[in-house]
C-alpha cells in the first residue's frame, strides 16, 4: 500500500505496529522464562517473571491510549481502521498471554517446594508447541502474512489433542502415586494456562485475517477431541 | 444496450446504463452503470473533477442547460427514460429536485421562496392550501420554529445554515420523489451541518436522496450506499458500511484513506 498524503499518519500507524511487536516480544520472553523456571526449578527466575508482568500491562495501556487518540484525531476508515482495531484487540490478547505466563511462573514457585514429578517434561512438550505457534503468529503479524495466520489457526487442533493426552497422563500418574497429587494438580492448571495461550494465538490469527483481508477466516476450525476441564 | 443488472431494475428508483457525458471533446463521464434504490441516501464520492456533479446533473437533465454537453446511454426514473423526447423537462425537475453547494435563496421573502415552485406548478387551489404547503415544507426542513415569525423577511437575511434548510424546504415544496444534493454542507459549520444531516435522515422516509460530498465522514454518516468515481468512471459502489470498512478496489481504498498519489 502506498503512503498517506499526510506523513505523520503513516508514522503513527507504524508506531502502533511497533508497540504490538514489542509487546509480542515481551510476552514471548515472559513465557520462555516461565518455562525455563519450571524446567530448571529456578525460583529466582520465576519471581522475575511474576514481577515483569506489569511491564506488559503498561504496554497494553499504551496501545489503548494510542488507538483512542488515532480514532479521535484521524477518523480512520477501511484498512487503516482495521489496522487500529486489530492493534487494540491483539494488544489485549498479548496481555492475556503474558498473564498466563505469569501464572505458570507462580505455580512453578509452589512446585519448587515439592519433590520433582515426571510429567513436567510432558507439560514442557505442550509448551514448546505453543511457543512455536505464538512465534509464528507474531511473525505473521509483522509480515501481514495471511497464509501463515491460517496455518497457525489450523494448528490449534494439535494443541488441543496434545492437551487432552496430557490430561489423561496426569490423571494416570496421580492414580498410580497419590503422593504426587498436589504437584500434578498444579501441573494440570499450568497445562490449561498453556493451552489457553494457544487459544489466544488463534484469536490473533483471526484478527490478523480480518486486518489484512477484511473478512473473518472461513469455515469451522476442525476441533480435536477436547475434554472441557475448566 | 449494455444492461448489467447491478441490482434488479424494479428495485431501483433511478437507473443508469452505459451513461456517457461529453463536454465538447472531453469525455467527462464514462460508461456509468448505477442503480439508486428508493428511500436510500446514496453518496457520490471521488476526487475533484471525477464527474460527480456531472452524473448528478444527468438525473434531472440539468446538463441540457450546458451548451456543449452531450449525454448518451440510458437513464431511467421509475423505469421511464429520462431522455425520452416526449418527456416534459419542467415536470421531470419537479419530480427530481436539487439543492446546491452554496445556499441560493431567491431575493424574495422566506414565504415566497418556498411558495415559488408550488405556484409555478399550480399545486395549490387557494391561499390556504399554499400556506399549508409552505408551512409543511418549512416544518419538514426543520426551519419552521426559527422563521415562523419572520416569513415576510427576505430569505437572504438568514444564516448560511438556515438558508440551506430554506433551499431544502423549497426543493421539497413541490413534492419531488428524488432530491439531488451537491455538497450541501460545504459552506456550513458543524452544528448547521449536523442539522442538515439529521434532516437528510428524516427526509429519507419520503424521498430518495443522492448526495455529492467531499467529506468522507459525512458520506459515512448519512448514506446507505456509496459510489466512488474516479476520472469519469464509476469504480465501486456498495453498502456504505462495506465501502468504509472493506473497499474492494485499491483506488477506493486509496481515496478514502487519504493515500491518493
Ligand atoms: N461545462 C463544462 N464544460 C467543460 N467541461 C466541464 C464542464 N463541467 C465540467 N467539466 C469537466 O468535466 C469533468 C467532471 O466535472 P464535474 O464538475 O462533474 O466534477 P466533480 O466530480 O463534480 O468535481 P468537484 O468535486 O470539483 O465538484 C471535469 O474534468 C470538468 O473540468
Ligand atoms: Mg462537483
Amino acid at each position: 500500500m502506498s503512503d498517506h498524503t499526510v506523513k505523520s499518519y503513516d508514522e503513527e500507524l507504524a508506531h502502533l505496529t511497533n508497540i504490538i511487536a514489542r509487546m509480542g516480544g515481551m510476552a514471548e520472553a515472559q513465557f520462555a522464562s516461565a518455562l525455563q523456571a519450571l524446567s530448571k526449578r529456578d525460583s529466582d527466575l520465576a519471581a522475575r517473571v511474576v514481577a515483569g508482568d506489569t511491564r506488559v500491562d503498561e504496554l497494553e495501556h499504551e496501545v489503548q491510549q494510542f488507538t483512542v487518540r488515532l480514532l479521535a484525531l484521524r477518523q480512520p476508515v477501511a484498512s487503516d481502521l482495521r489496522h487500529i482495531v486489530a492493534a487494540l484487540k491483539i494488544g489485549a490478547e498479548l496481555e492475556r498471554v503474558a498473564d498466563y505466563a505469569a501464572n505458570v511462573a507462580k505455580r512453578s514457585l509452589v512446585l519448587n517446594q515439592l519433590p520433582p514429578v515426571k510429567p513436567v517434561s510432558a507439560v514442557l512438550h505442550l509448551a514448546h508447541l505453543v511457543q512455536e505457534i505464538l512465534k509464528d503468529i507474531l511473525d505473521a503479524y509483522i509480515e501481514r502474512d495471511v497464509e501463515k495466520a491460517i496455518r497457525v489457526w489450523n494448528r490449534d487442533e494439535e494443541v488441543d489433542d496434545l492437551y487432552t493426552g496430557l490430561f489423561r497422563e496426569l490423571i494416570t500418574y496421580m492414580m498410580e502415586d497419590p503422593r504426587t497429587i498436589t504437584a500434578c494438580t498444579h501441573l494440570m492448571f499450568m497445562a490449561k494456562n498453556i493451552e489457553r495461550i494457544g487459544d489466544h494465538a488463534t484469536n490473533i490469527a483471526e484478527t490478523l485475517h480480518f486486518l489484512v483481508v477484511g473478512t473473518p477466516i472461513k469455515g469451522e476450525r476442525p476441533k480435536g477431541n477436547t475434554v472441557d476441564t475448566e | 444496450m449494455n444492461a448489467i443488472p447491478v441490482t434488479q431494475p424494479s428495485l431501483s428508483k433511478v437507473s443508469a446504463r452505459d451513461v456517457n457525458v461529453y463536454y465538447g471533446q472531453k469525455h467527462a463521464l464514462k460508461h456509468v452503470d448505477l442503480d439508486i434504490r428508493p428511500n436510500d441516501v446514496t453518496a457520490l464520492i471521488g476526487p475533484s473533477g471525477c464527474g460527480k456533479s456531472t452524473f448528478l446533473r444527468c438525473i434531472n437533465r440539468m446538463n441540457d442547460l450546458i451548451d456543449n454537453a452531450q449525454v448518451t446511454g440510458l437513464l431511467t426514473l421509475d423505469g421511464d427514460d429520462v431522455y425520452d423526447r416526449n418527456i416534459d423537462v419542467v415536470q421531470l425537475r419537479a419530480r427530481v429536485g436539487m439543492v446546491f453547494q452554496k445556499p441560493n435563496p431567491f431575493p424574495k421573502s422566506i414565504y415566497d421562496n418556498v411558495a415559488y415552485g408550488p405556484r409555478i406548478h399550480g399545486m395549490a387551489r387557494d391561499q390556504a392550501e399554499l400556506d399549508e404547503i409552505v408551512m409543511g415544507s418549512l416544518e419538514k426542513a426543520g426551519l419552521l420554529a426559527e422563521v415562523k415569525d419572520r416569513l415576510e423577511e427576505t430569505g437572504t437575511g438568514l444564516s448560511g445554515g438556515q438558508q440551506q434548510r430554506l433551499c431544502i424546504a423549497r426543493a421539497i415544496a413541490v413534492a419531488p420523489e428524488v432530491i439531488l444534493m451537491d455538497e450541501p454542507c460545504s459552506a456550513l459549520d458543524p452544528i448547521a451541518t449536523a442539522k442538515v444531516e439529521e434532516l437528510i435522515d428524516e427526509l429519507r422516509e419520503n424521498f430518495t436522496i443522492v448526495i455529492v460530498t467531499h467529506s468522507m465522514q459525512q458520506a459515512a454518516r448519512v448514506s446507505q450506499r456509496t459510489a466512488f468515481f474516479h476520472l469519469g468512471e464509476l469504480v465501486e459502489v456498495g453498502d456504505t458500511e462495506q465501502i468504509f470498512t472493506n473497499p474492494q478496489h485499491p483506488l477506493t481504498q486509496g481515496y478514502i484513506t487519504g493515500r491518493f498519489g
